[in-house]
């Protein structure tokens, strides 16, 4: 079995576990399952581009999207209290406009492969490999040099939409009860505890309560 | 053909159990340690009963948790419910794949082995989240939330300090890592004096991530019993354990690699004696070294649980949000300015 056939397979294989991932995310009916189908499909996804070199585009997209954006909407959809029959009686209503969209997608996806084609235009060899670079290395060197601008840009507008996000969301609520940390942490020991000195000294027992308890103190 | 699935197969999975083995007997040795460890802090001896001193005290807890029936809850998500622990533990051993144990002991040696580290971590998740959720339980969804919560602030405090870590070397391949700490000027030479802070973050947070006192918020035995792990018993608990005695480890081995240079000497570059190999690695450095230095960040993982009080909710919230990221987030900068002015060199030219 030469690499190539192996490669090949693997392909098939992850491809097929995406594909079905995807199809259990709209059928199936628990919403919990189809999160971690949505999940599932992002992981194949990723070893699919680990299979063409791409492990910084693979691995981001586990860490962000796997690890951090999924696992927030698993956090909201924990703690949905769906009615699951009323969910699925919309399915076949729905259906129809479901297939219009995907059917639309499709012909604007084979479109687009069938115009690239017949531009003919190769992507070449893999720059990372021909610069003898790894691919994480370079693309840092893309996105830092040549890309620096749209680079900065994009993360510009991703903070300004993480600042939106908060600045919509935020409510003052004037009963809110808080601790202030700074001030707790300047409190003075002296202004709370009072320490009070107290001679060691051992009171002499007297007769009743030395047959019971010796040396107990007294109250 | 038979060469290349030899070559390519039985050989990988042989290096995987070298590496999986003795990270469970590992596991079972440090409860034992644990145990004692506290024993001792609290004035105590700890286990002593089984085997010389206690040692096989580890094995008999296997044993029983093993022959322990495994209780389903009514109404609980039979699949989730079995499968959760399963999720917690296969990516606390994967993670080990990308761990250097010395110059030339790598299982995988992957261009992108920070990324690869934050995509596993990020990955444990899960197994508490859905824990959490099959066990049809509030205490149980109550400690997930949590725990969930928590997990993901210090993932983000925890990436800001890995890079740092890869601004200095340079690389995201832990070995290239361990490899820009060499120098001649000993323990000086390691990422702990440029990036002080930034270990101690990393480090914290290393303890907030594993769920380990003082911030195990998601067990909380006083509020919410044992967390998202309540309902579970016998042997799906034990592989909660695992998992999180695997990550507690892990995160030790972590801290030495980006930290405290790895496999090297803390004597690197000071003493040039001529020794035969069984004694020459005290200054050049080995394995052994990588794993004196664990050793001694997972006690510190043990000092912790036994001095410190449990964080309140917000505290932790708190830490991890407004003190660790603004702090990171800052020496990301500070550690451009160090390498861009030629501060800290890497490698063996430093």
């Amino acid at each position: 079995m030469n690499p190539q056939t192996l490669q090949l397979i693997c392909f098939y294989a992850f491809s097929f576990v995406a594909v079905v991932a995807a199809l259990s995310v709209i059928t199936l009916k628990n919403t919990v399952h189809a999160v971690l189908a949505l999940v599932l499909t992002f992981f194949s996804a990723a070893c699919l581009w680990i299979l063409l070199d791409a492990e910084f585009l693979a691995l981001a997209l586990v860490v962000v999207y796997v690890g951090a954006v999924m696992v927030l909407f698993l956090f909201v959809v924990m703690m949905l209290d769906i009615d699951l029959e009323k969910m699925h009686e919309g399915f076949v209503k729905f259906l129809p406009v479901g297939v219009i969209v995907a059917v639309v997608m499709l012909v604007e996806m084979v479109g687009l492969i069938g115009v690239r084609t017949m531009h003919a235009q190769g992507l070449g060899a893999n720059p990372a490999t021909a610069a003898g670079v790894s691919n994480t290395a370079w693309l840092g060197q893309a996105l830092y040099t040549k890309f620096l601008l749209p680079f900065e840009v994009a993360a510009l507008i991703l903070t300004v939409g993480l600042v939106a996000a908060v600045a919509l969301t935020l409510r003052e609520r004037s009963d809110a009860r808080y601790e202030s940390a700074s001030r707790q942490v300047r409190v003075n020991p002296r202004d709370r505890v009072r320490l009070v000195k107290m001679a060691a000294v051992r009171p002499e027992p007297s007769a009743a309560t030395s047959e019971n308890t010796p040396g107990e103190p007294q109250p | 053909m038979a060469d290349q699935l030899i070559n390519q197969v039985l050989w990988p999975l042989i290096y995987i159990l070298c590496i999986v083995l003795p990270l469970v007997l590992a596991v079972a040795m440090f409860v034992y340690w644990e145990r004692k460890v506290i024993g001792w802090m609290h004035v105590r001896l700890g286990p002593n009963k089984i085997g010389p001193a206690g040692v096989l005290q580890a094995f008999a807890d296997v044993v029983k948790l093993l022959v322990k029936e495994v209780i389903l809850p009514t109404k609980a998500n039979r699949f989730l419910y079995f499968m959760a622990p399963m999720i917690a533990l296969v990516p606390a051993l994967a993670a080990w794949a990308v761990i250097p144990f010395s110059g030339k002991m790598v299982l995988s040696n992957a261009n992108a082995g920070i990324l690869y580290l934050l995509a596993m971590t990020s990955l444990g998740v899960y197994g508490t989240m859905l824990a959490g959720w099959a066990s049809n339980s509030r205490y149980a969804m109550l400690g997930a939330m949590r725990a969930t919560a928590q997990m993901i602030s210090y993932e983000l405090a925890m990436g800001l300090c890995l890079v740092c870590v890869l601004v200095l070397a340079g690389s995201l391949n832990l070995s290239d890592i361990v490899n820009a700490q060499a120098g001649s000027k000993g323990f000086f030479d390691w990422f702990w004096l440029p990036l002080l802070p930034v270990f101690v973050i990393y480090f914290i947070s290393g303890v907030a991530e594993t769920n380990r006192l003082p911030f195990d918020m998601a067990e909380g035995e006083s509020e919410i019993v044992a967390g998202f792990h309540v309902e579970y018993s016998g042997s799906a608990f034990a592989l909660f354990f695992l998992a999180e005695y695997a990550n507690l480890i892990l995160v030790s081995f972590l801290s030495a690699i980006f930290f405290l240079g790895g496999w090297f000497s803390p004597l690197q570059g000071w003493v040039h004696a001529d020794a035969p190999g069984w004694i020459n690695w005290i200054w050049t450095g080995g394995f052994i070294w990588l794993f004196i230095k664990a050793f001694l960040m997972s006690f510190l993982f043990l000092w912790f649980r036994a001095t410190f009080p449990r964080y309140r909710y917000d505290q932790i919230m708190r830490l991890g949000w407004k003190v660790f990221i603004p702090i990171a987030i800052a020496w990301v900068f500070v550690a451009g300015l160090l390498k861009y002015y030629g501060v800290v060199t890497t490698g063996m030219g430093g």
